[in-house]
């Protein structure tokens, strides 16, 4: 039931945000909203899934920002799609989770500010469309690969349709590891 | 049975809103059938969220989307409130599943619509149609590459 026979259309790149060594045996691919309780509910189990597997595990976070649902999903993604690009996206990305209550224009500053970006040049890259074009990228290839809500995940190309709870999320990509 | 590619879809007059009504053959785009069993379920709100998002890359192809579920029109209408869908939600409500019946996609001991979607060309021929496990959203994916393969 776990298993589905839907595939990632674009598989994991250079351009993606990845953690965790290229060659590792488990790539989890997530599909998520900034905005989005669920996925807000999955960040500590990401974590907890990196810490537990290391160097076993990479991890590719894409966008998917169900923006008519959640009115700052959008902004939110670009904004961490600009800090990105002063290398400092997952120092974003943890922040963006770490305060999802407070997803305002002002506040998405002042994270990429505590993110150590320089806030002049996000919002010039913002305004440059950069950011933007690598979300809708993201969210075309969130639908072609078939993500079916926030958050999705794939591992190892292939969706992951179980849950994504700690013990079961672990205990599947343990099964993948020793396949 | 669940109609298959090459069947002729059946026509269907039902409300979107109260005193709105909606005929598929009046509609002279592609059509995707989006049946769901119940307007609030987790699953199908997602589900019908990836085709909100996804709204864009159909309105490309100038494919028109419809949610059908039994669910009455008032209750239709707070869920794509809450949800800030922006394509119809139509009620199969009376009588009872009709149009579900008409495709093969009713679950008559549950007396809702099963998980199912269907991609009709301009001439209302079904294109695709796929069935998806009850508890499983089949994401928007298999629909898209239907509609872009009318075009």
């Amino acid at each position: 039931m776990s298993q589905s026979e839907t595939h990632l259309s674009s598989p994991v790149s250079s351009d993606d945000h990845a953690v965790g060594p290229e060659n590792a045996p488990l790539t989890v691919v997530e599909y998520g909203d900034y905005q989005c309780p669920y996925c807000g509910q999955a960040f500590p189990i990401v974590q907890a899934l990196q810490r537990d597997f290391g160097d076993s595990l990479r991890f590719v976070f894409r966008n998917l920002p169900l923006a008519d649902m959640h009115p700052h999903a959008e902004q939110a993604a670009e904004m961490a799609e600009a800090v990105g690009l002063q290398g400092r996206f997952w120092e974003m990305h943890d922040l963006l989770y770490e305060n999802q209550r407070e997803l305002g224009a002002r506040a998405l500053l002042s994270y990429a500010d505590r993110a150590g970006a320089n806030v002049e040049e996000v919002v010039a890259a913002i305004k440059g469309g950069e950011p933007r074009s690598r979300v809708q990228h993201d969210l075309e290839s969130a639908i072609r690969s078939g993500a079916n809500g926030t958050p999705t995940f794939f591992v190892n190309g292939e969706r992951y349709d179980g849950s994504w709870a700690y013990e079961p999320f672990a205990e599947y990509l343990t099964s993948m590891l020793e396949s | 049975m669940i109609l298959s590619p090459g069947t002729a879809a059946p026509d269907f007059t039902l409300p979107e809103a109260p005193g709105k009504m909606v005929t598929l053959s009046t509609i002279s785009s592609p059509v995707v059938l989006i049946f769901y069993p119940a307007d609030w379920s987790p699953v199908c709100g997602d589900e019908l969220s990836i085709f909100q998002a996804a709204g864009e890359l159909f309105a490309q192809h100038g494919a028109q989307l419809l949610g059908i579920s039994v669910d009455g029109v008032w209750c239709h209408s707070a869920f794509q409130t809450d949800r800030r869908l922006k394509f119809p939600l139509l009620a199969d409500f009376n009588p009872k599943g009709e149009t579900s019946k008409a495709y093969g996609v009713y679950r008559e001991n549950d007396g809702i619509s099963e998980r199912a979607l269907f991609v009709l060309d301009r001439t209302h021929n079904i294109t695709w149609s796929h069935l998806s496990p009850i508890e499983i959203n089949p994401g928007a994916d298999g629909a898209l590459r239907a509609v872009e393969a009318l075009s």
